[in-house]
């Protein structure tokens, strides 16, 4: 498997060219520093990303909210699904649990406003 | 009428009337006052649900309501004063005109006032598309805040123009909420907006950006049906005969552009830059009215908060001292851009030694660079970059003693 990877770690956004099998680099090329390297590893074995979106509630008002921490990159979309059918009840404050563990990832979701 | 005085009076809840209320107040200011038209705090961050906040100010990805949640609680911790549902009509040299939805028209006297306004969005009628009218057109910030807030689905099949990152976070929201973004339309050769949005909102969903392109048409009678895109000349921007097609699609959505939203300080005849479209200030984020300073997308559109949080915390401390009688001044010294640089905050300073952080932006992408101040032929001090791109905000640090004249410039290695 080959991938070419931006990093996102702060703006100079270096091209990486990243050569490896799921479990395994053999090569990776094109980073600036350390920091770099690293996210170009974890983004090529097992890419995350935090997930936001919006829950309803029961006053009909949107809840923003977020995953507490990174999700793997290919659990985001069947997260929203989840997301979806849930309805909460206020009173809400910032960083109480909407959903725990969701999808027996570890990660809870939170509510980010009130 | 109304009437209410204080130290320090603050136009603008978001983020930049946040930050400089709560540094106005640590200076020891007595009554510091918040007003706002919305009937809440936080600004345009209240419908930026997604994250990339904080990162450089708080060292943690924020999304937008828990950065603001944070100068929120501060403000209240401080005993900041707020007027809200106040529509601010007009301003002069120590009083605040206001809206009140209470109060009715509400005179606010004070001894300084800091501008924190923010921007809003360019238009189809500041772009200029030619077409029909139907439904379905939106600025990407329209959209944002029906989806977040009203929750209001704008469409299902869409193209946006324009690169900015408001445009890429709609898309990568939309697609979430299983709409179909068909492609990302950009007139230059190069992003408007953050590198990192681009790879976590459009290349993770694998929606294209097309470059050096833009829109010639729209079609569609009640709704949109989908958009005439053309590609242009790299340089000279023309539209290249022949290169049309056809993008079906319901909904458009603008992404081009943000314009500081200045209508009360032209009102009040304050000083305002061509570039950036909004007053032109010193290093103490002071107008060219002393006691009226300015902070935050106000002055120049930033892309990051944690700058506006910061310049802002400039201004709130300065307007406080000028309050008490205790803000310096100094002969002025002349800010001038040089190469590649389009412009400079703050645009002038006043001498008297001190460090000063200006903010820039380049004209044109660039690769390796070294960026410069200079005073005359002498360089007050300098460094490289790997590249530099006008999307980007730059920032260089100029110890001011001694100096004459600074010149900044962006001159590839
Ligand atoms: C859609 C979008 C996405 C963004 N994404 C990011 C990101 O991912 N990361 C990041 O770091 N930054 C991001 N930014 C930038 C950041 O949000 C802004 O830089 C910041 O909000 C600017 O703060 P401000 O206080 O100057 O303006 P605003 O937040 O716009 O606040 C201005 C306030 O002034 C009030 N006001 C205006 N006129 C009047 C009046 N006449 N009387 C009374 N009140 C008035 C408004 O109601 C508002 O509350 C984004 C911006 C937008 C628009
Ligand atoms: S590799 Fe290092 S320098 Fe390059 S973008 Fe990543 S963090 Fe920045």
């Amino acid at each position: 498997m080959e991938k070419e990877i931006i990093c996102t770690v702060c703006p100079t956004g270096c091209v990486m060219h990243v050569v490896g099998t799921e479990t395994l680099i053999e090569s990776i090329e094109g980073y600036t520093c350390p920091r770099g390297k690293k996210y170009g590893e974890y983004e090529f074995l097992a890419p995350v990303r935090i997930l936001t979106s919006t829950v309803k509630s029961n006053e009909g008002r949107l809840i923003p909210c977020r995953s507490k921490n990174p999700l793997p990159k290919g659990k985001v979309l069947d997260c929203m699904e989840v997301l979806r059918g849930v309805t909460v009840t206020l009173p809400i404050k910032r960083g109480d649990v909407i959903v725990a563990d969701i999808l027996g990832t570890g990660i809870d979701i939170v509510a980010t406003g009130e | 009428m109304y009437e209410i005085t204080c130290d320090v009076a603050i136009v603008g809840g978001g983020p930049a009337g946040l930050a400089a209320a709560a540094a106005a107040k640590k200076e020891g200011t007595e009554k510091v006052i918040i007003i706002e038209r919305d009937e809440t705090l936080g600004g345009i961050l209240q419908q930026c649900i997604h994250p990339g906040f904080g990162l450089k100010l708080f060292k943690e990805e924020l999304t937008g309501p828990e950065y603001y949640g944070r100068f929120v609680d501060k403000v209240k911790e401080l005993g900041v004063e707020t007027l809200m549902n106040s529509m601010v009509l007009e301003i002069e040299k120590n009083t605040v005109v206001c809206m009140n939805k209470e109060h009715g028209i509400t005179n606010v006297n004070t001894k300084s006032i800091v501008l924190a306004m923010g921007c809003r969005e360019r238009t189809r009628a500041n772009i200029m598309i030619p077409g029909t009218r139907p439904a379905g057109i939106y600025t990407a910030g329209s959209a944002q805040r029906l989806m977040n807030r009203q929750n209001e689905m704008v469409g299902k099949k869409v193209v946006i123009l324009g690169s900015g990152d408001i445009g890429m976070i709609m898309a990568r929201r939309m697609t979430l909420e299983g709409a179909e973004v068909v492609a990302v339309v950009e007139l230059n050769n190069f992003l408007a907006g953050l590198t990192r949005n681009k790879v976590q909102c459009l290349d993770d969903f694998g929606i294209p950006l097309l470059l050096s392109h833009t829109i010639t048409n729209i079609k569609g009678n009640d709704r949109v049906e989908g958009v005439v895109v053309s590609k242009v000349d790299e340089a000279t921007k023309k539209v290249i005969a022949g290169s049309e097609q056809f993008f079906e699609c319901d909904t458009l959505l603008l992404s081009v552009g943000l314009i500081p939203e200045n209508e009360l300080t032209r009102k009040a005849e304050i000083e305002i830059s061509s570039i950036t479209n909004g007053p032109v200030v010193n290093q103490y984020m002071q107008t060219s009215i002393p006691s009226v300073f300015a902070c935050g997308n106000v002055v120049h559109v930033n892309d990051l908060v944690d700058n506006v949080s910061t310049e802002s915390a400039i201004a709130g401390a300065s307007a406080a001292k000028f309050a008490k009688g205790e803000l310096g001044g100094g002969e002025e010294i002349s800010v001038k851009t040089g190469e590649n640089v389009r412009y400079v905050c703050p645009q002038r300073v006043v001498g008297g030694g001190g460090k000063v952080d200006f903010y820039f932006r380049v004209m044109a992408p660039k690769g390796q660079s070294v960026i410069a101040a200079k005073d005359g032929d002498k360089v007050l001090c300098s460094r490289k970059t790997i590249k530099v791109n006008p999307g980007e905000i730059e920032k260089i640090t100029v110890d001011l003693g001694g100096v004459r004249e600074i010149v900044i410039e962006s001159r590839e290695a």
